[in-house]
């Protein structure tokens, strides 16, 4: 019992940053019509802003973890929200018009530069982060197993949580909302009624690569080690979560991120962890089988 | 009275299709026009190359005295222009309301809920059916939407495609009088594109003939009625 307990709350944790990085996929499907496969590296690029600016603000002995945390959060926003706007603006939008997998090219593309870019600005070493938050509490305790649950998994599901329903609020009741499901809907339509198509694109990105900042911040802080690497992995699997829970649907993105996330923390539980990620992409295959429209997706009939 | 939209030797490619040939047109301010033709003479095609998209590949759409020709359609709205478009196209997978708020996008939000009242003044259905989503609707209801979306931006032209399309006839009647209305009692400049050229050159002031992307004839909408030709091309079998 005290085992599953540990492993609910490190896959819950695990699956709040898959959560934050599918909402950044599946908001683009939504409203633009198309996978940005450059999404996991985005949210690689937020990992390493945070990890640069927490070494920036450690020379300055910076004590207060939280001030600090505040600090690096507004500085990987910004600046992964200007590479999200950036990628949209060089490699999709001329490409907007032209055949469907056209931009899912372009996006393979970017994935590919974004990686070798920081590879050869970083290096490809594994930089480290002194550990910012620390402690927890013991939930129970049987014999020498203790169940822990640290501030910082607090802090990441609260966060997260919070970011979801602050998300689904915007897209569902404010006019920038209406105006990006109008776009998904009929964007001509949506122009002629004053929407400008290319600067809600943009929005939509810089919404998508904005979270996708807080979930690599976030990573940094849980793991304490940041490469140019993990942008590759942590994206295909919040693209799995993204189509497990049904794509183009926020809080199916959310709900597909923990599910994945809480598979991998009992997959690695119980069995060979070299497996955990065969697990994850068989979920994959299998939705993609039986459910094509995911848990929370819907098919896509109207009347006309 | 001036001309609040002119439109001056237009030619305008859909795909591969030159589907206006030199259209020339005037709309005055406070008129009512209607366009009428057959299946595929460019109609459609008119309202939205008005609009800019397709673009005028040659000619001129002057409104208010400016050439707009190369204006962006979402530009449309800030000039006071509004379109119900073909096929309604409203948004499916939104209510009525968020349809209507839509329509109010670059809106004063202080004119909101009187614009809506005032809506669902016209349209009684759409205030009963305001949380329903708009897809689920019938068409007739969907094409109420559509104009009263239209209308939420206030404009000073109002475009109308086919309002009468697939409605029952007693909605056909109601939808013109409602047309009629917003005509006389909010100044709202009408230029309608229909197939029932019956009821649209009753309403009209007056009328264009629009065959195979040209103007074939235009006069006064009662005159255009007591044509023989237009009687024996587009009122055969009676009051449309």
């Amino acid at each position: 019992m005290e085992y599953f307990l540990q492993q609910l709350i490190n896959g819950l944790t695990l699956g709040a940053i898959y959560g934050l990085i599918a909402i950044g996929y599946t908001m683009v499907y939504g409203i633009v019509g198309m996978i940005n496969f450059a999404h996991g590296e985005v949210y690689m690029i937020g990992a390493f802003v945070s990890l640069i600016a927490f070494t920036i603000l450690g020379t300055f002995a910076f004590a207060n973890p939280v001030v600090a945390i505040l600090i690096v959060l507004v500085a990987a926003i910004v600046f992964t929200a200007a590479y999200g706007w950036t990628v949209e603006r060089i490699a999709y939008r001329p490409l907007r018009g032209s055949f469907r997998l056209a931009p899912l090219i372009s996006a393979i593309g970017v994935s590919i530069f974004l990686q070798n870019y920081v590879h050869l600005l970083q290096g490809a070493k594994m930089k480290p982060l002194q550990p910012v938050v620390t402690g927890g509490f013991v939930l129970a305790q049987d014999g020498g197993f203790a169940v822990r649950i640290t501030y910082l998994q607090i802090g990441i599901v609260v966060a997260t949580v919070v970011l979801m329903a602050a998300f689904t609020l915007l897209i569902q009741k404010t006019s920038l909302g209406r105006a990006q499901r109008a776009c998904e809907q009929d964007r001509k339509m949506a122009a002629l009624l004053g929407v400008n198509v290319d600067r809600t694109i943009s929005i939509t990105f810089v919404m998508g690569a904005a979270l996708a900042a807080v979930a690599g911040l976030i990573f940094t802080l849980y793991y304490g080690a940041v490469d140019f690497f993990i942008g590759f992995l942590a994206g295909l699997k919040a693209f799995t979560a993204a189509v497990l829970g049904g794509i183009g649907s926020l809080p199916g993105a959310m709900l597909g991120g923990v599910l994945i996330g809480l598979i991998e923390a009992f997959w690695s539980a119980h069995f060979p962890i070299a497996y955990k990620d065969v697990a994850v992409f068989a979920i994959l295959v299998i939705v993609l089988i039986f459910r094509p429209t995911g848990l929370l997706g819907r098919p896509d009939v109207e009347k006309v | 009275m001036s001309a609040l939209l002119s439109i001056e030797r237009v030619k305008a490619r859909y795909g591969p299709v030159e589907a206006l040939r030199g259209v020339s047109l005037h709309v005055d301010e406070g008129e009512i026009v209607a366009l009428i033709g057959a299946n595929g003479a460019g109609k459609s095609t008119l309202l939205m190359t008005i609009c800019g998209d397709p673009r005028a590949a040659e000619g001129r759409v002057v409104y208010a005295g400016r050439d707009i020709t190369g204006a962006a359609l979402h530009e449309m709205v800030d000039l006071g222009i509004a379109q119900s478009p073909e096929g309604r196209r409203i948004f499916p997978r939104m209510s009525v309301l968020e349809n209507l708020q839509m329509g109010a996008f670059k809106g004063d939000p202080a004119n909101f809920q009187g614009d809506l009242d005032r809506i669902f003044a016209l349209f009684p259905r759409l205030a009963e059916r305001r949380s329903q989503r708009a897809g689920t609707m019938s068409g007739g209801e969907q094409q109420m939407l559509a104009i009263g979306r239209a209308l939420m931006s206030r404009p000073r032209l109002l475009l109308l495609d086919e309002p009468s399309l697939g409605l029952a006839p007693l909605l056909v009647a109601q939808i013109f009088a409602t047309i009629r209305e917003i005509n006389r009692e909010r100044g709202v400049t009408v230029l309608l594109v229909e197939q029932n050229a019956y009821h649209a050159l009753r309403l009209a002031h007056r009328g264009y003939v629009l065959v195979n992307g040209e103007i074939r004839m235009s006069g006064e909408g009662q005159k255009l009625l007591d044509d023989p030709d237009i009687r024996k091309a587009y009122l055969a079998g009676g009051h449309g």
